[in-house]
């Protein structure tokens, strides 16, 4: 009964890693493309650490609670990573589906600009 | 005592960390973590400007469940957007005005739009007076942003800042 629940929980973690991933190849933007990764995945890996938390648990007849370390980490990186790498791509505007918003930043433009003018 | 113990929570929470990696309840490794946990703020002091406090710990709880929750539909919700078809996605960024003020309230704010359904934060301004959201599939603006205020913004603000 344990093994079927954990091998369900094992396909489940699978099937939305792999949706995830498969949102990096089907998503027509940078934007919208970090979605698949950042969220598709925590529900993925989520399920697959509770699934390696219950077999060690009953199979070595003692608590193994790494995994609650792995989820964790996974919850406070992934989104700070989405946020950075989102930041990045409108610091450079690159091209998106959605209407870019309106530079609110003005230190970032001027910056922008020398570099430009170096560049030129 | 301020100096010396700069930040309690902090302290448990290494603490913790600790005995979750080490797998183990031993004595020797509850003093260590604390050790451990009261070291590394005082080395890491600077990281800290101010002091952490929760105001409801159980309203923390609640908003953690709820949080854990939205995770699991924003995957649902997810997997789908992905799989139908990609040109019917009609993505958009969102500014969203803030009233929180505490860098932890807010990183910790950004951090839950980006676990949950469709929207990943994207730019803070400068003044953090806006958090700027982009969000996969968007109908409708003002239910968005009415949604994040209501349920994730409301909570965080009673629990990390004084009303």
């Amino acid at each position: 009964m344990l093994e079927f629940f954990i091998s369900a929980l094992i396909l489940t973690g699978a099937i939305f890693t792999f949706i995830g991933s498969l949102g990096l190849a089907r998503l027509q933007d940078f934007y919208t493309r970090i979605h698949g990764p950042t969220k598709a995945t925590t529900l993925g890996v989520g399920s697959l650490l509770v699934a390696s938390t219950l077999y060690f648990t009953f199979h070595e007849d003692s608590i193994s609670l790494h995994e609650v370390l792995v989820t964790l980490f996974l919850f406070i990186t992934a989104p700070v990573s989405a946020h950075m790498l989102c930041k990045a791509a409108l610091h450079l505007e690159l091209p998106s589906l959605a209407k870019l918003p309106e530079s609110q930043t003005n230190s970032t433009a001027p910056q922008r600009q020398s570099s430009k003018d170096q560049h030129d | 005592m301020r100096r010396l113990l700069p930040h309690p929570l902090l302290t448990l929470t290494l603490a913790g960390i600790w005995l979750l990696l080490v797998n183990s309840l031993h004595p020797g490794q509850i003093v260590l973590g604390l050790l451990l946990g009261w070291m590394i703020p005082l080395i890491t002091t600077q990281f800290w400007p101010e002091e952490v406090r929760i105001h409801h710990p159980v309203r923390l709880l609640h908003f953690i469940c709820i949080i854990l929750i939205d995770i699991v539909l924003a995957n649902f919700t997810v997997a789908r957007l992905i799989l139908g078809r990609p040109g019917n996605l009609k993505p958009a960024f969102v500014s969203i005005p803030l009233e929180l003020k505490s860098d932890l309230a807010i990183s910790f704010l950004a951090n839950v739009i980006s676990l949950t359904p469709g929207t990943v934060s994207a730019r803070l301004s400068d003044d953090r007076s806006y958090l700027l959201v982009h969000a996969l599939h968007l109908n409708n603006t003002d239910e968005l942003v009415t949604t994040i205020k209501f349920r994730y913004e409301k909570p965080l603000k009673e629990i990390f800042e004084q009303c």
